[in-house]
């Protein structure tokens, strides 16, 4: 007689209630009904832009171009910065030696020595320069688009303390042959032009040759710029043994090179060699604009170039600040702190109401409550951070420009994957947020842990408390590596200055820090499940 | 409760009961009040499961961070622009997390749990039942971060000579005889008292444990983090100067004085500030909102 009461339990029609997507369902009638987390979630976003916003804003600058002249300020005052073919900003100050190059064809030369001087921090005007050449001084023959800074080039060169390199449009970089270059032991250097195809090889002999690397140039006019360079960067120490790291002050330096056997060979008819300074004369300080040039006598040249054909770094010492779109996104931090409450309420609030046995009762399948909460708060996250970060970056990068402070400009692709990022950082950490609160299930202990291993880390990290690889460390293995995704320039070898968390340089690559903070809300998701399933509610 | 002596229990018992009379039993009773109120709220945070556990988690992640950043620090030759004693110290930046708690959950714990009505009835005057919150909450804190940074100094002074903090390097040992030693170590046993009063006040307004923590937290740990954008100087000094964490954190400088942005004792003073204003701000409300 009991058995038609029971029935109604079972599965007909109403199994589609227990379906994933009703719990789903659910899950967002809870938040989006309870008024406070609505208000948490507006405020993290709102306070991400306003942040922002005061900070792009907030640093109006005003400069002079020389002490007697006029003081400036606003869109005045922002460098002239020239973008690479990849639309990053690039230094692109040389001496070049050069003739016209129709067609294709191939210029090859050997070079017999390298040398140079700089001043260093404390060099003044008028002393004489110290003998020593930098690390990444740099000489030998290139292939460039035209004269105009930023355009595309390939390069093959000694440098003063890397070897041959093959290197082209500005960030790309390749080894050849090791070791410093002397009229002992020269190097022999070509550069083949094949439609848009630029091949380097290098040689100790002048018979045995080396292809070193193939450079695609997209869109070289048919007419190009072959000839000879040198250049040289800023004298720069890197100290790392002080606490945080950092860049000593340095000073201009040049590079003079010794060139023979030149030949270029292809359409060209045979025409004198005409030099110019790329980019400028404006060295600076204790180096004159005079000292730079070339001087032919038979088949040798010596060239004498100051500046650098590489990506401009905002860690270098550029003479002018330079700000990166990742510090407009600051206020994500204080968005992450409003969302980590809202997301740990999310689930302990269900514990202090005692409506959590209510949830569990209605669906006994308690790993899919959670993964249906994780779904929700991050959703919600990730959709109000990236509001905010498409409204911050666009905005306070206008803002900064109206203002006269420099944002270095990155790809779309970069710009696209800091703004996905700092959304994404946001989500994962409401999920971890919620995990957390799923284990301790009390808010003030559940957001505090969160807080802590999440910004503490970072705080320290950045900081000048540490020592460098203490920091390094704490940004490899906690949350904080996340951060790692906001940043907007690489750490490039073929530039020396002081990449340092302080300098905004995380040890991690972008996608590989932001997998350590998915890794840690794997973990404590699979903890969370784990406990949920074993203890009473 | 047990616990208490016979006659104290008769005491709590009965006191409320003697009822008013003249002025000068008024300001008696208003003595007694807090009298009571501090026991009844001793009682309430020594019976409270976690609160043993927060203080030694106080303690213990401070000397442990405290330890992994001198353990971690080097100086194998002279001129480390180190602050051996703020980097003996730097577990502080963590422990100030467990005081924050602490302070929250003093009075967000009785929201949560509907406990605050009863404890109003029984103890009408708001002022002085805060007041009795605030001085358990700081006499606890305080306790427990003499411990945490005494912990931490003796680490420090144990580990960094092994680590090239040497007198021949120009690091004398870590000493409470020093006089800016003790200042930091001093300075940052009030500090910790202080995040626990700034909490408390600001738990006191928004009353939610969650938002309440995630607001204090912010408070302190967003500062240094902005402070680091910041393009203009100008604004850089006056973040480093007048929020919480960075002004109160420079009382564990013992060199370089002359290049910190506000004095040791005056940005604990910024601190004091801002704590003072959270409890008048907290006290405020209590009196005006219902419960």
């Amino acid at each position: 007689m009991t058995m038609p009461t029971i029935t109604p339990y079972r599965p007909g029609p109403q199994a589609a209630r227990d379906g994933f997507t009703q719990l789903l369902r659910a899950e967002w009638t809870k938040f989006r009904t309870v008024r406070g987390w609505v208000i948490g979630v507006v405020v993290a976003a709102l306070v991400t832009v306003v942040l922002g916003l005061l900070i792009a804003g907030g640093g109006s600058s005003t400069c002079q171009t020389s002490p007697s002249s006029p003081v400036l300020s606003g869109p005045a005052c922002l460098p002239h910065i020239p973008l690479g073919p990849g639309g990053v900003a690039v230094t692109d100050q040389f001496y070049f030696v050069r003739q016209p190059l129709a067609g294709n064809g191939s210029i090859t030369v050997r070079v017999a020595s390298l040398t140079g001087l700089y001043a260093n921090g404390v060099t003044r005007v008028g002393q004489p320069l110290t003998k020593g050449v930098q690390p990444w001084s740099k000489a030998g023959v290139i292939i460039k688009a035209g004269t105009r800074p930023g355009s595309a080039y390939a390069a093959m060169m000694v440098t003063g303390g890397h070897g041959v390199r093959m290197q082209y449009n500005y960030t790309r970089d390749t080894a050849g042959l090791p070791g410093a270059v002397s009229a002992a032991s020269p190097r022999w250097l070509r550069l083949t032009r094949s439609g848009h195809t630029l091949t380097g090889y290098d040689s100790a002999d002048g018979t045995h040759w080396t292809r070193v690397g193939t450079a695609r140039l997209a869109g070289l006019s048919s007419t190009v710029q072959a000839g000879l360079f040198a250049t040289s960067p800023t004298h720069t120490v890197v100290v790392s043994q002080s606490l945080g790291g950092g860049t000593s002050a340095g000073g201009p330096s040049l590079a003079t090179a010794v060139f023979d056997h030149a030949s270029l060979s292809g359409t060209s008819p045979s025409r004198p060699w005409t030099g110019d300074a790329v980019g400028g004369k404006a060295t600076g300080g204790p180096v004159t604009s005079g000292s730079l040039g070339f001087h032919q006598s038979g088949g040798t040249f010596t060239v004498t170039g100051s500046g650098d054909i590489a990506p401009l770094v905002p860690a270098a010492d550029a003479g002018f600040p330079i700000s990166t779109i990742e510090q407009s996104l600051v206020g994500a931090f204080a968005g992450l702190i409003a969302v980590v409450v809202v997301a740990a309420m999310f689930i302990t609030a269900e514990y202090r109401r005692g409506m959590i046995r209510t949830t569990l009762a209605a669906s006994p399948r308690r790993g899919r409550v959670l993964a249906a909460k994780a779904i929700v708060a991050g959703g919600v996250t990730f959709a109000a951070g990236l509001a905010a970060a498409i409204i911050t970056v666009p905005l306070s990068d206008r803002l900064s420009h109206a203002k006269g402070s420099y944002v270095l400009p990155v790809s779309t692709l970069t710009e696209l994957r800091v703004v996905v990022g700092t959304a994404a950082l946001l989500a994962v950490a409401a999920i971890l947020a919620l995990a957390i609160g799923t284990a301790l299930r009390r808010s003030a202990a559940a957001v505090t842990t969160v807080i802590v291993v999440i910004v503490l880390p970072y705080i320290l990290g950045t900081g000048d408390v540490l020592p460098l690889g203490a920091e390094n460390w704490l940004l490899r293995i906690t949350p904080a590596a996340g951060f790692a995704i906001q940043q907007s320039v690489p750490a490039y070898p073929q530039v020396t200055a002081g990449y340092t968390p302080t300098a905004g340089y995380f040890p991690l690559a972008p996608w590989a820090g932001f997998a350590v903070l998915c890794a840690w809300a794997v973990l404590a998701l699979g903890l969370a499940v784990v406990l949920i399933r074993r203890r009473d509610a | 409760m047990s616990q208490a002596p016979p006659a104290e229990r008769a005491h709590a018992r009965w006191a409320p009961h003697t009822g008013p009379a003249g002025p000068r039993q008024a300001l008696l009773s208003g003595w007694t009040g807090l009298r009571e109120a501090l026991h009844a709220e001793w009682t309430k945070l020594r019976t409270l499961p976690g609160t043993p556990w927060l203080l030694g988690a106080l303690i213990l992640l401070t000397v442990a961070v405290s330890t992994a950043a001198t353990a971690a620090a080097t100086c194998p030759s002279g001129d480390c622009s180190v602050d051996p004693a703020k980097l003996s110290l730097t577990g502080i930046n963590l422990g100030q997390a467990v005081a924050a708690i602490l302070g929250v959950l003093v009075i967000s714990g009785e929201y949560s749990t509907g406990m605050i009505r009863t404890t109003i009835t029984a103890m009408p005057r708001r002022t002085s039942m805060m007041a009795a919150k605030a001085i358990i909450v700081t006499g606890l804190v305080l306790a427990a971060g003499t411990v945490a940074v005494l912990g931490s100094l003796l680490a420090g002074g144990l580990i960094l000579p092994g680590h090239g903090f040497t007198p021949a390097h120009g690091y004398p040992a870590l000493s409470l005889g020093d006089g800016p030693v003790l200042r930091a170590a001093a300075g940052s046993v009030l500090y910790l008292g202080l995040i626990a009063l700034l909490s408390l006040g600001v738990a006191t307004m928004i009353r939610d444990a969650g938002a309440a923590i995630g607001t204090v937290l912010g408070l302190l740990y967003l500062s240094p983090i902005i402070a680091a954008v910041v393009s203009s100087p100008h604004w850089h000094n006056d973040i480093e100067r007048y929020a919480p964490m960075s002004a109160g954190l420079a009382i564990q400088a013992t060199t370089g004085l002359r290049s910190l942005p506000i004095s040791p004792w005056g940005g604990l003073g910024v601190l004091a500030a801002w704590a003072a204003a959270a409890l008048l701000a907290g006290g405020l409300l209590l009196r005006l909102r219902d419960a």
